[in-house]
Parts: structure tokens; C-alpha cells; sequence
């Protein structure tokens, strides 16, 4: 019993080396401690070397008293289990430890301790912390761009009531739960289009929708007499048609002056920007991305091989280019391939792009999806006699979108984390706001400030959007 | 053939829309060109260029051509994509490694990395790197040698240059080194199969690559000299070094963010591929009797592979696409060099944006390809 083996613990004698182990544990920890918080040296007195490297020495020395197993004490085999299962295990914890102990001191201070918030110029940031006067000061661009200030309420409304009206799934009753679908893919993105368009955008507005809306309800009405057979082609064309045909042969001058409206101030697109910017191409590129994706997943897999090769072509080569290219493309190419009196907007034909280039993304996840649903489901669904469209949107898609949740929300949050590239057509959200406030004269050398607060931001939105779709995933996941 | 309108409409349709919508481009585009008095034709490519670029691998300035303005931009692109893939290979290996570890803290401290650099736009921190952390970096002057010969200073990292003497001899030890251990290895899976018998391959294959070389050192007359970088005032406040390598900020920056951020995914898919062989796969190796490194080695590697290689390609194929982000830090890629100044200066937006599109394109292409070839090698051949 009391023959102690000073080369290897074991149960025998347990305490005297728990004691001796956690002893030596606890002064490697100590000293790098105090040294990290307090600056103090307890080693000084060593060679700088030796006095360098000796709390990872101590601290393996400990480790290797206090690796006991089965000590029967829970404690100690939970830590040995955890972090000190071998010699290599016991040094990468300790240098962990040791590293997490040395960063928290310089991180605290250069983020509260020593930093200042006060005041609303540059003059109050002497310390050597970070200065967030300057993000106090520069928050509204960082938010609004250059939108100006006496306006900005209305990106708040409207982003606001955006917010309540998408909500509107989690208090839907049983009711309205299969009217859901309808709203959020046609009426939520059509109600979120005129609050941009009325609200954020503003100026006065000339819609010619009069003739629209008479080319609809005649084409619905004459509708009722076209034979279910043809109904599909017949909407294809009809509505178009007769669109094209009042527009042009027909002219109502009454009705063009009833779309005539006032609005509020306008506000160009050029002037949008910072964090508004990056939620507005966001949201839009989402709504478009997924529907031109779905329809090329199912183009890349139908039987007619025209559409096949049309939908691979379009896939691969979105897939090839870098977005930064596509950009370009948008801002010097697009332009030359359009009638010389028709404009795009800088901001729509952005969102076009973008779009186009992650619903190649979006396509490939979904004919993931597809393809990894079994045969069965197809035939189950042909041999009940539906159609194509019925099989895949009751059978098919439902089961195929819930497979591929995950890598739709990664195509989503690549989206989020793409939207700062459009810099390159001049638009400035919020990192093109950040480069823009650094350069400026009165504002020098704050860049770390201003990307620490940016990554900060971003990270918080990825890191919910990503969390959220776990849940999701989590929710509809079903034992097949 | 079976005309069926059913089968020909939808098809037809399409191929009818396809076709309107690039002719209506195509004719807008041949408008707007005679319009503005712009000529279509790749003949500027051959022109003279009169613009500088900062850092080329080959030889570059003014008086060269726009095709030569184009080479410079695609090397600097590869040599960054390069640089980008070795990094987050090795990084994202030993993090994915990491994350499937026992140890809690290391555990929870790649987690904890994979968490953070992923959910940040690599805009943002291209731009941190080169913009905040590297303008901390000391000035030339100031500057204290790493290993006494290089220097990591604001104006970029400056490593002595290798001067060799024969190289040819040296370069031919290594070709030999190479076939030597592919014969070899090829020999020793023949002999695994016919007669059962281990040979110690790894030990053989790096005898091999450092005998070989040495070898040219000690008879084959080869030398090797460093050429230390050495600071020079160039003004009264203005100092740079020179002689050696010098690598600048811009390349750093954007190497380091690209191999940081594409490393997170790579640990990602390095986890999924080691957590996706199964357990009895394991224990089934471990119970005909192979060692722990046999079973790593002959067992879950080759079966974590075929998971690992295709996400992985597709990270690669991410990584060389987001070095176009380069051109905002103006390091002189591909885009910033010819679709930015190169298009600047001649106003060739369709020719000039489609060339970059279509190098991209070929770039992709060629990536998948050849790691295509390699998962269709490792890939399990079903009988």
C-alpha cells in the first residue's frame, strides 16, 4: 500500500498523486493566469526559454499524475475522459487552455475595457481599444446608405410591416393553413414588390397595369369556354396576346391617366444601401432563385432531351463563372444586349443576376433531391393515373424539397454572404458602406472597427439562418 | 419517328423561346455596336497594351500585348488558387479531424472555428485581412527577420530566393524518385495479392524522395544558394527590400482568407466522409487481425475517400471562383486585370467578359474533370 510508483499512477495510490497532479495542474494554470491578466511573471526568475515553456511542462506532468482510470471518483474520470485520454490529448488541451487564457485579456480590452462610446467625434477615441464612436456615429449609412435621413422611416415601415406580414404562418388557423402556401409564394413577394416599389423607392408612379387588368379578365372569362385539354397552352398565349393588342391598337388615354399617381419623394436606387440594401436583394433574389431553380431541376431531368440540354447548359455554365463575372456581365454586357431606349435599373438588373446564378445553385440541390427518392414513388404516383404536373407537385416535390432542406438553406445563406460582391456595379451595402466611411478624411484608420462590427452582423444572420434550418430539418424530418 | 404533338409541343416551344431570346440580344447587341460605332473582333487581343501590372510570374509590362495582359492575370489567378487549395486542404484536414476527436476542448475549438470563419462573407474578410490586420504589420525599416531571412512587413512578405546550379540534374532526380516509388508501389500491390506480403512502401517511397535529391547534391554537381532580401532606401522615409522573393500583401491577404474560408467547409465534408464508414467496418478489420494504422490505412480511408472527394472537389471549384474576389483588393487576377483594366481601355465589354466567363468556364471544367477521374478510380466497382 504504501510502495509508491512514482512512474505510474494507478488506483493503488490514488491521492497522493490526485493531490501532487492537480497541484501541478493548478500552478501551470495560475501562472499563465496571472500572467495573461495581471502581467505578472511567477517564472521571471528562470531562463526566458525554460520560463516560457514551463507551465506547459508542469501542466503535463500534472495531467500525467491525474490520468487515473476507473479512480471511482466521477469527477476525475469525466476530466480524464474529456481532455486527458493520452500524453498528445493532454498538451493540445493545455495549449487550448493556455491560448483561450492568454486572448481573453486583449480581446476584453480592445472591446470594452479600453474602447470608448462616448461622444461624436473622432477626438474622443485616444485609447488604445476599439473606438465605437465611429460606428455610432456612421450607424445610419452603415443601415440606410446614403438614403437620406428624413426619409429613412420608411425602410423601417416597410421592412416592419414586411416582418408582421410574414409572420403571418405562425398564427394562421387550421383554415387558413392551406391557403399558406398560395400566399407566401404569389401574394407575400407581390405585397413586399409594392412596398419597395411604393414605399422605398417612392416618386411618382405611371403603371399601365389598366391594360393588363382588362387582358386578364377577358382571357379568364373567355377561359371558361376553352376545353380543359388546351387550357394550358391557351394560357400560355391568350393573356400576352391580348395584353400586346390593347396596348398597341387600342389606346385609352382615360386609363392611362387613371395610373397616374403622385408619390412620395423619390428616392433613385443609387442612393439605397448599407444593411437595407443587403436585406432587399436578399429577400428578392430568394423569391426568384427558387422557382427558376425548381423548373430547371425538373428541365435537367425530364424526358425530353431538348429541354434536358437546354436546362444542362444553363446549370453548368452559372455554375462555372464566379458571381463576380456574372456581375460584370450585368453592368457592361447587359446593357449593349437590350433595345437602346429600354433602361434597367442598376439594383434590378443586379437582383436578375444574382437570381439567375444561385437558382443554378438551387437546381442542383433540388435534383438532388429528386433523384434520391426512389423509383417507387414515380410509378406509385403514374399508376394512380396523375399527370406529370399532379405527380410532381402532390407526390414527388413535397418529399423531394424535404429531403434537400439543408442544402437549400446553404445556397441561401451563400446568397446572404454574396450580396456585399455587388460593389463591383457600384451599389453599396454594408461592407462597400464600410470601405466607403474608412476613406474618409475625418475617419481615418477605423477599418477594424468597422468590418469587426460588419462580421459581427453577418455572422449573427448566418449563424440563425443556419440554426433555423436545422429546426427545420428537424421538423419535417420523417422515418422512411 | 412518332410526331406527337404531345412530345414535339412543350420541346418545340422552349427551343422557340430559347431562340427569340438570344436573337433579341444578339440583334439589340448589333444595334447598339453599329449605334455607337464599336466593332465586334478579337484582333485587340494582339495589340499593345500600355498599362503596367504590379505582380506577374512572367515577364510584363507596357509594351507587351493584351494576350500577354491576359497570361499575367490567368497565372496569377492559378497561382492563387493554388496556394488557396493546398492551404485549406491541409487546414481542413486537421480541423474535420479535429472535430471528430475525444477531447472536448479540441473538440469544441474546431467547432468553434468551422462556426465562425463560415457564417462571415469572404468579402469581408478579404478585406479585414488586407485592410486592418496586415496594415498592423511593421514597415520594412522596422521590420524583424523571421529566421533571420525572411521579412513579413506592410508592403508585403519577402523570402530569400532559391539560385540553383544544375538544375536540370536536380529536377530529373525527382522525376526518377517519383517513377521509382510508382513502380514500386505498383509492385508491392502485386505482391499483396499474390502472395500476401506487407512490403513497407511509405518508408521505401521517402528513402527514395530524399536519397535521390541528395544524391544530385553529392555527385551531380548540383548547388543550392539563397538569395537574402536586403533593405534599400529607395527615399528619405521609403524603404524596400530587395533580391529574393517577395510576395505581396494582396496575394497574402487573399490567400490566407480564401484558404481560411473555404477550410471550414473542406473540415466539413472530412467529418461527414470519416463519420459516414460505418462502425462494423471498423471492428470487422480489427477482428482479422490489422492494426489500428492497417485499418486507418486499408479500411476507412479508402471508404471515407469516396465520400470526402466529391464536396471537396466542388470546395476547390468554390475556391478558384472566389479568387476573382481579388479584384477587390486590387491583387492583379484575371477580372481585375483584363475584364477591369483591360476593358477600360479598349471598351471590348462582350469580347472581354465572355473570354473571362468562357477561362472560368474551362477553369471549372477542368478541375471537375480531373477529380471526376479520380473519384470514377477510387470509386467502388459493383459487380
Amino acid at each position: 500500500m504504501s510502495k509508491i510508483n512514482f512512474l505510474k499512477p494507478d488506483k493503488s495510490n490514488l491521492y497522493t498523486f490526485l493531490y501532487l497532479g492537480s497541484f501541478l495542474f493548478f500552478v501551470s494554470v495560475l501562472d499563465v493566469l496571472l500572467n495573461s491578466f495581471f502581467s505578472l511573471n511567477l517564472t521571471g526568475f528562470l531562463p526566458g526559454f525554460l520560463s516560457f515553456l514551463l507551465p506547459l511542462i508542469l501542466g503535463f506532468i500534472g495531467l500525467y499524475f491525474i490520468r487515473i482510470e476507473l479512480s471511482g471518483i466521477k469527477q476525475l474520470d469525466l476530466l480524464n475522459k474529456h481532455i486527458n485520454t493520452n500524453n498528445f490529448n493532454a498538451v493540445l488541451s493545455l495549449l487550448i487552455i493556455f491560448i483561450i487564457l492568454k486572448s481573453i485579456p486583449p480581446i476584453l480590452s480592445w472591446f470594452f475595457i479600453d474602447a470608448s462610446f462616448a461622444g461624436d467625434s473622432k477626438d474622443v477615441c485616444t485609447g488604445t481599444g476599439a473606438c465605437w464612436t465611429y460606428i455610432k456615429v456612421w450607424m445610419r449609412r452603415f443601415m440606410y446608405g446614403m438614403y437620406p435621413n428624413g426619409e429613412q422611416w420608411r425602410i423601417n415601415l416597410s421592412f416592419i410591416a414586411l416582418a408582421l406580414l410574414g409572420s403571418v404562418g405562425y398564427f394562421a388557423t387550421d383554415r387558413f393553413k392551406k391557403y399558406l402556401t398560395l400566399y407566401y409564394v404569389v401574394i407575400y413577394p407581390f405585397i413586399a414588390f409594392l412596398f419597395i416599389f411604393f414605399f422605398i423607392s417612392g416618386g411618382p408612379v405611371f403603371f399601365d397595369f389598366s391594360y393588363g387588368i382588362i387582358a386578364a379578365i377577358l382571357s379568364i372569362i373567355i377561359g371558361f369556354f376553352i376545353p380543359n385539354r388546351l387550357k394550358f397552352y391557351y394560357f400560355l398565349i391568350v393573356p400576352f396576346a391580348l395584353y400586346v393588342l390593347l396596348k398597341y391598337f387600342i389606346f385609352y388615354e382615360e386609363l392611362i391617366e387613371l395610373g397616374k399617381l403622385d408619390g412620395l419623394n423619390w428616392v433613385e436606387t443609387g442612393a439605397w444601401g448599407g444593411l437595407s440594401l443587403t436585406f432587399i436583394i436578399s429577400f428578392f433574389c430568394l423569391i426568384f432563385c427558387f422557382p427558376i431553380g425548381m423548373a430547371f431541376a425538373l428541365g435537367r431531368r425530364s424526358g425530353f432531351p431538348l429541354i434536358r440540354y437546354i436546362s444542362i447548359g444553363f446549370i453548368e455554365f452559372w455554375r462555372g463563372v464566379p458571381l463576380i463575372t456574372v456581375l460584370f456581365m450585368s453592368a457592361v454586357m447587359f446593357p449593349m444586349f437590350l433595345p437602346a431606349d429600354f433602361f434597367i435599373d442598376k439594383l434590378v438588373r443586379c437582383i436578375i443576376a444574382i437570381s439567375l446564378f444561385e437558382a443554378a445553385y438551387v437546381a442542383e440541390v433540388i435534383r438532388g433531391g429528386l433523384q434520391a427518392l426512389p423509383r417507387g414513388q414515380y410509378e406509385a404516383a403514374k399508376s394512380l393515373g396523375m399527370g406529370y404536373w399532379r405527380m410532381h407537385i402532390f407526390v414527388i416535390l413535397p418529399q423531394a424539397l424535404k429531403l434537400v432542406i439543408p442544402g437549400i438553406a446553404n445556397t441561401f445563406l451563400a446568397l446572404v454572404k454574396d450580396t456585399p460582391l455587388i460593389f463591383v456595379v457600384g451599389l453599396l451595402e454594408i461592407v462597400g458602406m464600410l470601405n466607403l466611411a474608412k476613406t474618409n478624411p475625418e475617419w481615418l484608420g477605423f477599418a477594424m472597427e468597422g468590418y469587426v462590427f460588419a462580421a459581427i452582423i453577418f455572422w449573427i444572420i448566418c449563424y440563425a439562418m443556419s440554426k433555423y434550418s436545422y429546426n427545420l430539418e428537424q421538423k419535417y424530418k420523417t422515418d422512411r | 419517328m412518332n410526331f406527337k404533338l404531345k412530345d414535339i409541343g412543350p420541346q418545340l416551344m422552349t427551343v422557340i423561346a430559347v431562340v427569340l431570346v438570344f436573337g433579341f440580344f444578339t440583334y439589340n447587341a448589333q444595334v447598339n455596336m453599329e449605334n455607337r460605332g464599336i466593332d465586334f473582333g478579337y484582333g485587340f487581343l494582339s495589340q499593345e497594351s500600355s498599362f503596367d501590372v504590379q505582380f506577374s510570374l512572367i515577364e510584363y509590362d507596357g509594351s507587351h500585348s493584351y494576350f500577354r495582359a491576359y497570361l499575367v492575370g490567368l497565372l496569377n489567378t492559378i497561382l492563387v488558387s493554388v496556394i488557396g487549395i493546398i492551404l485549406a486542404t491541409i487546414l481542413g484536414v486537421l480541423v474535420g479531424i479535429a472535430r471528430l476527436s475525444p477531447n472536448y476542448l479540441i473538440n469544441k475549438f474546431a467547432a468553434f472555428y468551422v462556426e465562425f470563419f463560415r457564417n462571415i462573407p469572404l468579402l469581408l474578410q478579404i478585406f479585414f485581412w488586407y485592410f486592418a490586420a496586415l496594415r498592423a504589420l511593421p514597415l520594412p525599416q522596422d521590420a524583424e527577420a523571421m529566421f533571420g531571412i525572411s521579412f513579413l512587413t506592410i508592403k508585403g512578405l519577402f523570402v530569400p530566393a532559391f539560385i540553383w546550379e544544375n538544375f536540370n540534374i536536380f529536377f530529373y532526380s525527382v522525376v526518377a524518385a517519383i517513377i521509382a516509388i510508382v513502380v514500386i508501389r505498383i509492385q508491392a500491390k502485386k505482391i499483396q495479392e499474390t502472395q500476401g506480403k506487407q512490403t513497407p512502401v511509405l518508408l521505401i517511397s521517402i528513402g527514395l524522395i530524399l536519397i535521390l535529391p541528395l544524391l544530385s547534391f553529392l555527385i551531380g554537381g548540383v548547388r543550392l544558394s539563397f538569395e537574402v532580401p536586403v533593405l534599400k532606401q529607395l527615399a528619405t522615409t521609403s524603404f524596400i527590400y530587395e533580391g529574393g522573393v517577395s510576395l505581396p500583401p494582396e496575394l497574402i491577404a487573399l490567400a490566407l482568407s480564401l484558404s481560411l474560408y473555404t477550410a471550414t467547409f473542406i473540415a466539413e465534408c472530412v467529418r461527414a466522409g470519416i463519420q459516414g464508414v460505418g462502425k462494423g467496418q471498423k471492428e470487422a478489420a480489427a477482428s482479422i487481425g490489422l492494426t489500428p494504422n492497417q485499418v486507418l490505412k486499408l479500411v476507412v480511408m479508402p471508404q471515407a475517400l469516396r465520400i470526402i472527394i466529391p464536396p471537396t472537389t466542388n470546395q476547390y471549384l468554390n475556391l478558384t471562383k472566389n479568387s476573382s474576389l481579388a479584384a477587390a483588393i486590387a491583387y492583379p487576377d484575371l477580372v481585375l486585370v483584363f475584364a477591369g483594366t483591360a476593358l477600360m481601355q479598349t471598351g471590348k465589354a462582350i469580347e472581354i467578359v465572355s473570354i473571362t466567363m468562357f477561362t472560368y468556364l474551362s477553369l471549372s471544367i477542368s478541375i471537375s474533370l480531373l477529380m471526376n477521374w479520380y473519384n470514377n478510380k477510387i470509386a467502388i466497382t459493383e459487380k
